[in-house]
């Protein structure tokens, strides 16, 4: 009986060891909630200033019908833009490196780098795309193109990392379609997208995974 | 007692289980990632795995990048079949 006992709580063991080894082979779990979290106070802390900085041009964001900007304010906002970007980047590697340590898991792993690929290749083919709509002109529709490919690139990278953060793309695209059709509340939109839906989502995350 | 007899016995060790639970999911993996997501020594994972490999589970590529050597893992159709029946009898095990 006491033999048994023991033999049942090894072959229970044994297949935890297997779920985790597949899990922790397979996807990229060091992505931390905090990650988010941060990311998302980049671009809320980001977003508020670039508000302030339309108020000292003299605009006032969300009452003004037809904008005029100026080319030293769009390269600014430009700047601003990459500096959130930078910004963001850095938390998600910080708090990622940290998790890894903490859990002893791999960072550099095949998974990782299909993780990456599949979150790569929609958000660059975006930003091009993005790019070459300032070039011509088409500042509207920025925004709205940055969430919806935010969101695509975001479900394409679910298969290769915690399968809940797709419900985080599905929301920044979602978002994206709707920002669409009120052009001119860009900045309301990306607020809402990178800022507070990064920020909601990463608390989850970090409650449910800690 | 008849369902343990059949716990395939290549599959006992806790490495062993580790090694071919990575590799169903996952295709060609080489030796340092591997050692990595175990957490265990280079001796450790070299004779667990030619183990396997002469149980015809795994299959073992050894080639060289540039002047480094680099050795890596790929189950076989019978590892995978192996495993699976383990699994199953693991499984079974649990709910009588």
């Amino acid at each position: 009986m006491q033999s048994t006992l023991i033999m049942n709580q090894k072959h229970q063991e044994d297949l935890a060891h297997i779920r985790s080894m597949m899990e922790r082979s397979s996807r990229f779990i060091s992505l931390s909630g905090l990650s988010g979290v941060f990311a998302g106070l980049s671009a809320l802390i980001g977003g508020i200033y670039v508000y302030q900085l339309f108020k000292a041009n003299g605009m006032d964001y969300l009452n003004d019908e037809h904008r005029l900007y100026s080319a030293n304010l769009v390269s600014e906002l430009f700047w601003i833009g990459i500096t959130i970007l930078v910004f963001a980047f850095a938390f998600g590697i910080f708090f990622t490196i940290r998790k890894s340590r903490k859990y002893n898991l791999p960072i550099w792993t095949s998974a990782t780098k299909k993780m990456l690929f599949n979150l790569g290749v929609p958000l660059l083919a975006g930003g091009v795309f993005c790019l070459a709509m300032m070039y011509h002109g088409y500042f509207g529709l920025v925004a709205p193109s940055t969430l919806i490919f935010y969101g695509l690139a975001v479900i394409n990278a679910e298969k290769y990392t915690f399968s809940d953060i797709k419900y985080l793309g599905f929301s920044e695209l979602i978002l994206g379609c709707i920002a669409l059709f009120n052009i001119g509340y860009g900045l309301i939109f990306w607020i809402i997208g990178f800022g507070i839906l990064h920020i909601v989502y990463g608390l989850v995350m970090f409650k449910k995974y800690k | 007692m008849g369902i343990i007899d059949k716990l395939n016995k290549d599959f006992e060790s806790r490495v062993r289980l580790g090694i071919m639970s990575v590799l169903m999911v996952n295709d060609w993996v080489d030796f340092t990632e591997m050692k990595a997501l175990l957490n265990i020594t280079d001796g450790n994972l070299a004779s667990h795995s030619s183990a396997l490999e002469k149980a015809a589970y795994i299959e073992v590529k050894k080639e060289f990048v540039g002047k480094k050597p680099k050795t890596s893992y790929q189950v076989t159709d019978l590892g995978r079949a192996a495993f699976k029946e383990h699994l199953s009898y693991l499984e079974k095990l649990m709910k009588s």
